[in-house]
């Protein structure tokens, strides 16, 4: 967390001295050839500042961010969870930070092998028959799942099978990627238990319905951080009506060596490593997506991945790995073999824990969750009051205080160090608030968190303003968002910013 | 929450508002909608000459946190469009029936309108949400 | 146990608090058959062996760090300045997430404004966002936008096949659901030959600049073309080649999108690394994925935030054009510092001594009997060169001398077997240059 009247910083621009340099590149030491004059342009606008300027500014501007680092970050869905050193470490040794991605697959069998190794492990861990790891991002790893529910279908030469179920409950990336994929979305309701509503999931797929659903897309637990009990009834629905089951991986911190989705019956599933493993989320990526899939869905999966193209009797020797694109393969979801980086800390991660570790992961991160609802159960409502998963929801706003909503909460706990839980989301819950505290919170920074909750939930009764008007202490205060989106000022013109210098100068 | 709802309009469950003279339309959101959209950033515009039919998104009217299908109450052409909007949106938030209306059309068939709701069907109708 | 910091005393005040008497109990709506599999995985090891292990496999590589590398193809090693990486070990950056709560978030929403501030300098657009996850993707989204502008009436693609092939792969996979026609990369074309393609459905042409053969080239008559047919034209830029070179809004360009990754990111064997996408004003609220804007707090400080989000996934669901939710923060972030430190003059320098020292390999390299390099057009820091025996061949020889050889082209073009494409940059010196040469005159004797 900041300090209090912590300073802005200057724009890097603003600090820039015409004619400074900052880092001295070396002499050219080969005879020079002459420039395509037509071609070249006058100057690039980037900032002249020296090395010390640079450094400070960027060491400024990362005191006026909170992140796991400086404080407990309760943002549900997203697994804040610590991101250990030594996996930055990883990532960084030579053998893999300056390896090109198209060296020969024989000059790269250290991270083929790495990478094979990885896949395994997660179709161990989810019970599927192959993982990809191409997918950079939650994002692109459903995609990818939808993708390959389409090619199925119309491999079979079933083209009717357009529609995708998604329960209300879904985070908005579900039904963003199914009509990228060209799919009709159909939303299911909730019931009052959290769960999908089975009667309406029957009717979606009863009759002169079946024929067009493609699958369903569900999250597991769902984001409401509730496992939905009647799980396997729904893959048996889907099936039943020739869809597939996509499980959307968001939520996967709670079921590391508690259940296996591939097991439950899904055909695919995108993992979040930078969620569940740890992988850390860099102020919004970089990601990995990783998909795995039952043999159904296996030969389509989005590649390169990674195979053994010969195999070894002698345990002394590695077998030789290769990339390769699977039969049906949907294609590239982009350029090399998927965010690489994350895959080595990913694997630092898992080994660290290993098998029996990743269920101690999951049983505290569930742990932790229940313990914060059982100590805020009295001073906020909290709508399906049961043992949760990771993460469990309330609602922000209290009985016979008006003005004060869940946003408000979330400005003033920032006051108290903390970042805020997520807000607004799931849709289907009244101002909501998402808390995650992940497993790697100590008891002591949960008790700090829950005391800080239960203080505001005083304030927005004796002292409203406290809470409407906060933050207090952070860098900035509320910012007018309608401006920004009304006069939109998208980038800094180092032109202007110099005229405007040499007129005061 | 009390909203605006003149008489003389037709609404429809997606709060549009339609004025109906001869066979041209005037089209805009409601008072209820644009209160609920909080402050207007920015409308995108239906092309002119485009041909709509009813329930069809022709536009998108956009706050800060949320963005709203225009949808076409009645089918059409689109002949002219409020470019006021592109500078000034607010006009949506301060005079929803008047200044910040969005488009006009040259509509096809008049009996569209049928069954929109009337001032007051609509007016019960926000209060329930 | 690692990172999970409980006591048996804390479990157990827990377990009461919650009233449960295990914590088994608390997944008791998991089904019951299904509940606690075995994970058949093996045990853990101290932070000491992980990265023993680690290591071992890191070293059975063969990398730059050991190795003269002449590979480019859309991943290239440049020299990162040492702050660069100590700036992206502030945890306060790398362990915080999508700037969702600007109040404590204003490190990395000023971070990425300076670098779209950046990027729309070196791109010569109006507007760039806070990056998608590499330049292949960014492409593929820049078809979604020239869809937009075209309100979905155009349906028609054309691509040069001298954008990067993966590239071109990509943006097949993301639209294959969207009946859109592809076209123009079928076979050898020139930016002349792509313009006969253009028609009234043709939503965007995409050039790459330089392109995949590392050819440099003013497209002033496509774009007049391109945009007389009423579509966009977008170019795939090496954002080290535009410190350089003339910038894409000189001759026309709607959208520059391109592989961030020369500007301070390792090669990473492919990733992590940062797709970087810039248009002009008109298309700036068709952009997908998150664009950072300035604005004032309450006590009219300024302050930046992210802006124009009504048209994301979270919000607009199965209407959203693009599902993306994330940027590469890191990535753009190392970017940002990377152009901080080199600055003006040093991402010059550097540009330069990358396009003086591929000028000279190629003119060795066209001194040696056996081989013809490509002379047709200017080029950056990559070229074409004909060699006397296939790719490989020459590849195995030069890996036995601590060579990475350049790229075997005839792996995505049927009529370039026997053609290298050379990268050579500022981290290849002059002897490097040279033995490789030698080598390349051995081998071809």
């Amino acid at each position: 967390m900041t300090a209090p009247g912590k300073k802005t910083e200057p724009l890097i621009y603003e600090i820039s001295v015409t004619g400074r340099e900052g880092v001295k590149m070396p002499d050219c030491d080969v005879p020079e050839t002459p420039l395509p004059d037509e071609l070249i342009r006058e100057e690039v606008g980037l900032p002249e500042v020296s090395e010390l300027q640079a450094v400070r500014h960027f060491v400024n501007l990362s005191q006026l961010n909170h992140g796991i680092d400086t404080g407990f970050y309760p943002l549900g869905s997203c697994t804040m969870k610590y991101n250990p050193k030594v996996n930055e470490d990883v990532a960084r040794l030579p053998g893999f930070a300056f390896l090109h991605p198209l060296t020969d697959d024989e000059g790269a069998q250290g991270a083929l092998a790495l990478m094979h190794q990885l896949q395994e492990w997660l179709a161990e861990i989810s019970g599927f028959t192959a993982v990809s790891l191409q997918p950079a991002a939650g994002a692109q790893g459903e995609l990818a799942g939808i993708l390959m529910i389409r090619k199925y279908h119309l491999d079979r030469g079933d083209s009717e099978r357009k529609t995708i179920l998604i329960p209300n409950s879904a985070h908005g990336t579900n039904p963003a990627t199914a009509a990228m994929a060209g799919m009709t979305v159909i939303e299911l309701p909730s019931d009052d238990k959290g769960n999908v509503d089975l009667e309406a999931l029957r009717a979606a797929c009863a009759g002169d319905n079946a024929p067009t659903i493609a699958g369903m897309m569900i999250t597991v637990p769902s984001t409401l951080g509730l496992f939905d009990s009647n799980i396997l009834e729904i893959n048996r629905i889907v099936h039943e009506a020739g869809g597939l089951m996509y499980m959307d991986g968001a939520n996967m911190n709670s079921l590391l060596g508690i259940v296996k989705p591939g097991e439950l019956g899904f055909d695919v599933m995108h993992y979040n490593l930078h969620k569940t493993f740890s992988t850390p989320h860099g102020g919004g990526g970089p990601g990995c997506g990783a998909v795995g899939v039952s043999e159904t869905l296996k030969p389509f999966l989005p590649g390169p991945i990674v195979t053994i193209v010969e195999d070894t009797n002698d345990l002394e020797d590695a077998p030789l790995y290769g990339l390769h694109m699977p039969e049906k393969s949907i294609g590239r979801l982009k350029a090399f073999h998927g965010n690489f980086g994350m895959h080595n800390r990913a694997y630092a991660y898992i080994r660290t824990y290993g098998g029996d570790g990743l269920r101690e992961v999951s049983r505290h991160a569930v742990l932790n969750a229940n313990y914060v609802r059982v100590n805020l159960a009295d001073d906020y409502h909290i709508p399906y009051n049961r043992y949760c998963a990771h993460e469990f929801v309330m609602e922000g706003h209290f009985e016979g205080v008006e003005g004060v909503h869940a946003l408000d909460i979330s400005k003033r706990l920032m006051d108290y160090g903390i970042h805020p839980p997520t807000n607004y989301f799931p849709l289907i819950v009244h101002e909501a608030l998402l808390i995650e505290p992940t497993e790697t919170e100590d008891k002591a920074t949960l008790d700090e968190f829950i005391s800080a909750m239960r203080k505001i939930a005083e304030e927005a009764k004796t002292n409203p303003e406290l809470l409407t008007e906060a933050p207090h202490i952070t860098p900035v205060k509320r910012l007018d968002e309608v401006r920004a989106a009304k006069q939109l000022v998208l980038c800094c013109r180092p032109e202007f910013l110099t005229a405007a210098a040499q007129a005061e100068g | 929450m009390a909203v605006n709802t003149p008489a003389d309009l037709k609404y429809a469950a997606t709060d549009e508002w339609l004025r109906l003279e001869g066979d041209t339309a005037t089209i805009g959101v409601s008072d209820f909608a644009q209160e609920q959209l909080n402050d207007i950033v920015f409308v995108e515009l239906p092309e002119v000459g485009k041909t709509v039919s009813k329930g069809e998104a022709f536009g998108v009217v956009e706050s800060v946190k949320a963005a709203a299908d225009l949808n076409a109450p009645i089918s059409g052409t689109v002949i002219e469009v409020n470019t006021a909007l592109q500078d000034t949106p607010e006009l949506i938030n301060s005079d929803p029936f008047g200044d910040g209306w969005i488009a006009r059309l040259k509509v096809t068939d008049a009996s569209g309108a049928d069954d929109l709701m009337n001032a007051e069907a609509y007016k019960a109708y926000c209060a329930t949400r | 146990m690692s990172y999970i910091p409980h006591t048996d005393i804390e479990r157990q005040q827990m377990l009461a608090a919650v009233g449960a008497p295990t914590i088994e109990d608390l997944f008791e709506a998991v089904p019951s058959s299904h509940r606690f599999p075995a994970l058949d995985m093996p045990g853990p090891l101290s932070e000491m062996e992980v990265l023993a292990e680690l290591q071992s496999l890191a070293e059975a590589n063969e990398h730059a760090g050991d190795y003269a590398l002449f590979r480019g193809a859309g991943a290239y090693h440049h020299y990162i300045p040492s702050a660069v990486n100590h700036m992206l070990l502030r945890g306060e950056f790398y362990t915080a997430y999508t700037p969702y709560q600007p109040e404590v978030s204003q490190g990395t929403l000023q971070a990425i404004f300076e670098y779209q501030s950046m990027m729309v300098q070196l791109t010569g657009m109006d507007a760039a966002n806070a990056s998608h996850y590499d330049g292949a993707t960014s492409l593929a989204e820049a078809v979604t936008v020239a869809l937009e502008v075209s309100r979905h009436k155009r349906t028609k693609i054309v691509l040069s096949p001298y954008i990067h092939p993966q590239y071109r792969a990509v943006t097949r996979t993301y639209h294959q659901g969207n009946d859109l026609d592809f076209v123009g990369d079928d076979q050898a074309r020139s930016a002349a030959e792509l313009a006969d393609l253009l028609d009234d459905n043709t939503a965007m042409v995409a050039v790459a600049y330089p392109n995949f053969l590392g050819q440099i080239e003013d497209f002033s008559a496509l774009a007049e073309k391109v945009h007389s047919a009423g579509a966009l034209l977008v170019v795939v830029a090496n954002p080290m080649a535009l410190a350089l070179f003339k910038s894409p809004a000189a001759f026309g360009a709607d959208i520059v999108v391109g592989e961030g990754q020369p500007l301070g990111i390792p090669l990473s064997f492919g990733g992590p690394y940062l797709g970087y996408f810039a248009c002009r004003e008109a298309y700036v609220r068709k952009i997908a994925g998150r664009i950072v804007g300035e604005t004032v707090d309450k006590d009219g400080k300024r302050a930046y935030v992210m802006t124009l989000r009504p048209r994301e996934q979270d919000i607009r669901r199965e209407k959203a054009s693009s599902n993306i939710c994330t940027n590469q923060g890191l990535m753009a972030l190392a970017a940002t510092v990377y152009m901080s430190l080199m600055g003006k003059h040093g991402l010059r320098k550097a540009a330069e001594l990358c396009y003086h020292k591929a000028h000279y390999a190629a003119k060795e390299i066209a001194g040696l009997p056996g081989y013809e390099v490509d002379e047709s057009h200017p080029f950056f820091n990559e070229f074409v060169v004909k060699c006397p025996r296939s790719v490989s061949q020459i590849n195995d020889r030069l890996i036995e001398r601590g060579i990475i050889g350049g790229y075997d082209l005839g792996r995505d073009y049927a009529e370039l077997s026997n053609y290298m494409l050379v990268c050579v940059t500022e981290m290849n010196p002059r002897d490097e240059i040279d033995a490789l040469v030698e080598i390349l005159k051995e081998v071809g004797a």
